[in-house]
């Protein structure tokens, strides 16, 4: 069965090869850090499995600290000058590997969900879509090099060069997900559900729904992830209230309750995967510029959300 | 209530502008550590709470390592920017004239507000289309509106270009049944003995989803106009 073990497996190897690139890299001042960096961040793919908890929690310890103490370089690659050379010369035919991992992604999930080998399911129902993703990138990196005539060593340089300009904000999504075990561990969520029951002006249906729509977005962006939030914020507030005591309907209380949350996530460095590595990816040179271009946005839909929970959900 | 410290440590972490890796770890045990905090704890008492926190953030880090798969992907990327990829989709936005900064994004909103509604959420993406193809074209019309467009002009096309994607897969996905926070809705609501089926929930997401669309689209036609008007100057 294929799942996340032979992701994870490749990922591992990729980032063990950007390690060992990085010690050549004379061009990076810095070589020594990356090179630790995406060594411990290849250890934990390739063995994090068969490591304890307390070893892994050690290696994303060592890795803060090297992105903390500023141990992280980029390289500094020859100018390439013929890129719009070689973009007249591909033409079109250019945008064919960058859409095969959306086409075949989309293909293997409708596709392979079913498909049974020797009574075992061929990939791991739960993780098709992944599984599909995975599969799409490397046909489309096979593609790739054989159109372009490149060898794989100039794919991992490509690759590390871009990897190099994420740099920690690579792995700054997942470590995010990793504080949130240790909020829920602690209940922290609990602790706020309780203080918003406790101290929120709640008199009446609509100073609860906007202490619903506006807690969740607030508690989201705390949080960094709308799913957090929703079980603490709905259990406090609009299970009680709003759909206890006023007769909301539940379906249109959380339905817009989530998406309020939402609104927060678009306000908040915690989502890194959606507002700090884009920033990254695009050479912003402010961090939060993704996030200031969707404040606005994010707050007129906060204020929509509001009023249209307290204008349906008394209604149907 | 003291847990709320290591929060505490995440907003002035952030403010502050230290690194945010850096911030999750010392959040994490500053989280564990109010956790075990107490009347008559002993150091022995505190050391282990670190080690628990350790261990639970560990455990998290691990099982979470499927966020990170997704840069599988920059050695086909770096490769494709080598060929000009980019520079490609300049020249195709350049040759479409009359597709402006704005119109083209907003055409992007609506293409990934539907196919997120769909279930389709992996067919955008900041690594896989914004920074290959989204950002380009959008700051190359940009260029055309305006031919003196500054450094801080093109990082407000690009952060366009970013924002619209997030905000199309945010109010488009929770029209599709299947996806994560509909069933995660629906599963809470059973548990506190209330039972909605998905198709009631998502139903209720296109308002909202309406709503997105106007908001955004009209920023991103007042874009194209700020762009206009910058440019008669």
């Amino acid at each position: 069965m294929i799942g996340l073990p032979v992701l994870y497996a490749l990922a591992g190897l990729l980032f063990a090869v950007f390690a060992i690139g990085s010690t050549t890299d004379r061009t990076n001042p810095k070589r020594w850090g990356n090179a630790a960096f995406w060594g411990l961040f290849a250890t934990s793919f390739l063995a994090g499995t068969w490591l304890s908890d307390t070893v892994n929690g050690l290696l994303l310890v060592a890795m803060a600290l090297a992105a903390g103490f500023n141990l992280l370089g980029k390289g500094q690659p020859a100018p390439q000058a013929d890129r719009a050379e070689r973009a007249a010369r591909w033409g079109n035919r250019l945008f064919v590997p960058a859409l095969i991992p959306p086409a075949v992604t989309l293909a293997g999930t409708f596709l392979l969900k079913g498909v049974v080998i020797g009574g075992q399911p061929l990939v791991d129902p739960k993780q098709v879509t992944l599984v599909s993703l995975g599969l799409g990138i490397v046909l489309a990196t096979a593609v790739a090099l054989v159109m372009f005539r490149a060898s794989p060593a100039v794919a991992v340089r490509e690759g590390r060069r871009l990897m190099d300009q994420v740099g920690w904000a690579g792995l700054l999504p997942q470590a995010l997900a990793a504080l949130g075990a240790v909020f829920v561990a602690a209940k922290v969520g609990d602790v706020i559900g309780l203080l918003a029951g406790e101290y929120l002006p709640l008199n009446g249906p609509l100073m609860a729904v906007c202490a619903y729509t506006i807690g969740m977005a607030v508690f989201t962006a705390i949080m960094g992830n709308a799913f957090a939030a929703f079980p603490v914020m709905t259990a406090a507030i609009a299970l009680p209230l709003i759909i206890g005591q006023y007769g909301g309907d539940p379906a249109i209380v959380c339905a817009i309750g989530m998406l309020s949350g939402f609104c927060g996530t678009l306000m908040t460095p915690m989502a890194a995967n959606f507002n700090i590595v884009p920033a990254v990816l695009l050479d912003l040179p402010d961090r939060n510029g993704v996030i200031r271009v969707q404040i606005p946005t994010a707050l007129a839909l906060l204020a929509t959300n509001t009023v249209l929970m307290y204008a349906l959900a008394f209604r149907f | 209530m003291w847990v709320l410290l290591g929060v505490l440590v995440v907003v002035v972490g952030f403010a502050a502008r230290l690194n945010p890796l850096l911030i999750v770890v010392v959040a994490a045990l500053v989280t564990g550590l109010a956790a075990v905090v107490a009347p008559g704890v002993t150091p022995a008492m505190l050391l282990a709470g670190a080690g628990e926190t350790l261990a639970v953030l560990g455990k998290g880090f691990k099982d979470n390592r499927y966020i990170s798969v997704t840069w599988l992907i920059l050695p086909l990327i770096g490769l494709l920017e080598r060929e000009g990829l980019q520079e490609r989709a300049r020249v195709l936005i350049q040759k479409l004239a009359g597709l402006t900064s704005g119109l083209l994004l907003l055409i992007y909103l609506i293409v990934r507000q539907i196919t997120a509604a769909f279930g389709l959420t992996s067919l955008g993406g900041h690594a896989q289309m914004v920074r290959p193809l989204i950002a380009p074209m959008a700051e190359a019309a940009a260029e055309t509106q305006n031919p003196n467009l500054g450094e801080a002009g093109r990082n407000r096309v690009k952060a366009f270009a970013a924002a619209t994607d997030n905000i199309g897969l945010f109010f488009g996905e929770d029209i599709f049944m299947a996806i994560a926070s509909i069933l995660l809705i629906k599963g809470f609501l059973e548990t506190n003995g209330i039972i909605v089926t998905p198709f009631a929930l998502s139903v209720w997401a296109i308002p909202t989803a309406i709503a997105a669309l106007l908001i955004h689209g009209t920023r991103l036609i007042l874009l194209d106009r700020a762009l206009q008007r910058e440019a008669a100057r």
